[in-house]
């Protein structure tokens, strides 16, 4: 490579974000437990916000970093109606495990 | 030149440690431990904010999500007793399902994006954009409108939490 190195590479930070996306994904498909699947959307969403950093860095502009405000807002909120949903499941079935969520039946 | 490549190292290091924890925030079977690697992942993510020069989004995220969002799980972990192994893995092909799922995704999205801008990130110093100043001038000028919807989220956010939590809803 004969450019001079100069900080970190944009695409380092894309694979960055990509493994940590995907172990999101894992953790959303193979845990039974509703927490814990709460807990790999917010791994997803800290991947997204990784990325728009990265690229509002890259460019130089401030309007990706205040997407990131924006994402977190909406996880917040999406975080305390969950887990309301989630204590209301618990104490309709005594467990938070979503294999007995399969009956949508009221 | 010495103190680009350290930050390249400090790069590696911290993701290094991110995916680490992060692998085990799936791979733990307690909850709780979870909860605590998953503090640790958006530590080391906020290192990386702050390799960036956004040092204003590196407080936020550790202010809110590893402060306010994750005490939260915390504490609905803790209030319904759910710190302890209670996971009947019923399926084991679900587990291999899901880990090739997901490797095939990762594979995919590096695959595809590993060559997409080799160019290193140019201003890492020099740059003025995380400070709060700025970022509080193209919140409240570029985007005022969001923010303000977001109250309403929020409110909205509120409203149905309450109304989940009641006991009983005449």
């Amino acid at each position: 490579m004969s450019e001079v190195v100069r900080g970190i590479p944009l695409n380092w930070f894309i694979i960055l974000s990509s493994i940590l996306f995907s172990i999101g994904v894992m953790g959303v498909l193979f845990r039974r437990n509703a927490i814990i699947i709460f807990m790999s959307v917010e791994l997803m969403l800290n991947a997204v916000n990784l990325l728009l950093v990265a690229f509002a860095a890259k460019w130089g502009d401030a309007s990706g970093q205040v997407f990131v405000f924006f994402t977190m807002a909406v996880a917040a909120a999406e975080v305390a109606v969950g887990l309301a949903i989630l204590v209301v499941m618990y104490r309709n079935s005594k467990s938070t495990d979503i294999d007995v969520l399969n009956k949508l039946k009221g | 030149m010495t103190q680009d490549y350290l930050q390249r190292y400090l790069f590696l290091i911290l993701g290094f440690f991110g995916v680490l924890s992060a692998l085990m925030v799936v791979f733990t079977k307690n909850p709780i431990h979870s909860v605590l690697y998953l503090v640790l992942t958006f530590f080391s993510i906020a290192g990386e904010y702050i390799l960036l020069n956004a040092q204003f989004i590196a407080i936020v995220n550790v202010i809110v999500y590893a402060g306010a969002i994750m005490v939260l799980f915390l504490f609905v972990i803790m209030l319904l007793n759910l710190n302890k192994e209670t996971e009947p893995h019923k399926n084991p092909y679900l587990k291999f399902a899901a880990v090739v799922t997901g490797g095939l995704m990762l594979i995919v999205l590096v695959g595809s994006l590993k060559m997409a801008d080799t160019t290193a990130i140019a201003t890492p110093y020099q740059g003025q954009k995380g400070l709060i100043s700025n970022l509080g001038f193209v919140l409240f000028h570029d985007f005022l409108l969001p923010f303000e919807i977001s109250s309403i989220l929020f409110l909205a956010a509120m409203v149905g939490a309450v109304m989940l939590g009641k006991k009983d809803i005449k």
